[in-house]
């Protein structure tokens, strides 16, 4: 089969099929990424541009990596050094983008759905880096392959997603995919954090607990306490949070004895996380930002190939 | 409309050019030394295994067998849509190695084309060469194959098919006619 979509904003937008396809090309590309000479061909002569409207290190490099072991070219615009900073709108930006000649646009934006805005308004491909609190494909993606690496399956897996799941895209988009590939999602955070009506999002169970959501979990993906995006309304301190809803190696003991620790980055040490933890031997958050090339190249190739089709 | 399909090779066709093409690449290097086989996916993987074998039974010797997945190397992208892309599998140094690269079908040239510029980004070979089961000519390129299991003319609307079993041993070769 073929990739069909022209932009990739989010996992919802996807089937089952076509994130099977995007996670098995990524195996593939770390072949690439293993070479002497990490670079082919494929993306020569296209112009990629990161505009990047929140800080980022993670996703940005890895996306710009991508893209120069496709061969693309890459420009990266970052607020600081754009016109938002004067008063441009979206649109025009992206118009003024535009006449540049792109091929694709990787953006990241506070707003959520600001990226079906744009890509009304552009005729070159987006790609989400991350909206809002809505979705960020890329980092589902790469959280999915990094478990099919340890399981050889995504089919029957439990998986807690602990943490601030209202203003988590991360933890969207990974129950987006996830229990589109058969996964069942179990969710744990303090009141506040959990969104209403999450559960009917697929095979999602919210729990009061975070010893209900990680006993006996293949997979504890712990969530960044994101302090710049929730206000100080949300829960006490920080210390009271770490004591019901961090993880410790005593209760990573509840998850199963080779159960994956995962994080999107960047992590609090201390708040969502002990050091023992985040350095331990179960986890695996390094080996997430190594698939995060692979994942981001395969997003990259099918994307040019997919708006040919349309 | 209907097709018509004539059948070009049959088994026992397939496995006598395949042992020709294996004393011939043979008799041309004289002997296995810094001899490798790389085949391209999906289909000239299968065939160079065999060929691997054929040598094996004449020399006694198993020379490294590589596999390589052209896909990332396309220049029809645009054209074509993104395809799912394999695994390239070359477990040994290409610098210095006497590389046969192994297709089914020659057609146009360019997939020979995508390979070897797939295998000058992996390493320095000493010299490559072309092994395939059919030439059905209309080349768009300068290429030609050094080992051929059969010449086969045909025009540029017919498509040559080569069909392989669950072991990953050809079946035949047709020829199907619009």
């Amino acid at each position: 089969m073929s990739f069909r979509h022209k932009h990739i904003i989010a996992l919802r937008d996807l089937n089952k099929e076509e994130i099977e396809l995007l996670i098995s090309t990524a195996e593939s590309m770390r072949e690439i990424n293993s070479r002497e000479i990490k670079k082919v061909p494929t993306l020569r002569g296209k112009t990629i541009i990161n505009l990047f409207y929140e800080s980022s290190t993670r996703t940005r490099t890895s996306f710009e990596i991508a893209a120069k072991r496709l061969s693309a070219d890459t420009i990266n615009i970052s607020p600081s050094t754009s016109s938002a900073t004067k008063g441009e709108t979206l649109a025009d930006t992206a118009l003024n983008l535009l006449a540049m000649g792109p091929d694709i646009i990787i953006m990241r934006h506070a707003v959520s759905g600001s990226h079906y805005f744009l890509a009304q308004k552009v005729s070159c491909s987006i790609i989400n880096a991350g909206d809002g609190a809505h979705e960020h494909p890329s980092q589902g993606l790469l959280d999915m392959l990094t478990m099919k690496d340890k399981f050889g399956r995504l089919d029957g897996l439990k998986v807690a997603i602990v943490g601030d799941i209202t203003h988590s895209r991360v933890a969207r988009s990974n129950i987006q995919g996830l229990t589109k590939l058969g996964s069942s999602v179990f969710v744990a955070g303090p009141p506040t954090m959990i969104p209403p009506g999450v559960e009917k999002l697929g095979d999602v169970t919210v729990c009061g607990t975070m010893k209900e959501a990680i006993q006996d979990a293949d997979v504890v993906m712990m969530l960044r306490i994101q302090q710049e995006r929730q206000g100080k309304t949300l829960m006490p301190n920080t210390r009271e949070y770490a004591r019901y809803f961090g993880l410790n190696p005593v209760n990573l003991k509840l998850a199963k004895p080779d159960a994956m620790v995962m994080h999107p980055g960047p992590i609090n040490r201390g708040v969502e996380m002990s050091s023992y933890v985040v350095d331990g031997d179960q986890s695996h958050i390094l080996k997430q930002v190594e698939n995060g090339v692979a994942v981001r190249m395969s997003m990259l190739y099918h994307v040019s190939g997919g708006g040919s089709m349309e | 409309m209907a097709t018509s399909e004539t059948v070009l090779l049959d088994q026992p066709g397939i496995n006598r050019a395949l042992t020709r093409i294996a004393h011939e690449i043979l008799e041309r290097n004289k002997g296995v030394e810094a001899l490798a086989l790389v085949g391209i996916r999906s289909g000239g993987d299968h065939l160079a295994a065999l060929l691997q074998k054929r040598i094996n039974e004449i020399e006694k010797v198993d020379v490294p067998l590589g596999a390589v997945d052209i896909t990332m190397y396309r220049d029809d992208l645009a054209a074509r849509g993104s395809l799912p892309v394999g695994k390239t599998d070359i477990p040994f140094a290409l610098d210095g190695k006497r590389i046969v690269l192994v297709d089914d079908v020659l057609y146009t040239g360019r997939t020979i084309r995508a390979a070897m510029d797939a295998l000058i980004d992996l390493g320095r070979p000493r010299s490559i060469q072309l092994a395939v089961l059919i030439d059905r000519g209309h080349r768009e390129l300068p290429i030609r194959a050094d080992y051929v299991g059969r010449n086969v003319p045909t025009a540029q609307e017919e498509d040559v098919k080569v069909t392989f079993d669950d072991h990953r041993l050809p079946v035949e070769v047709r020829l199907v006619k619009p």
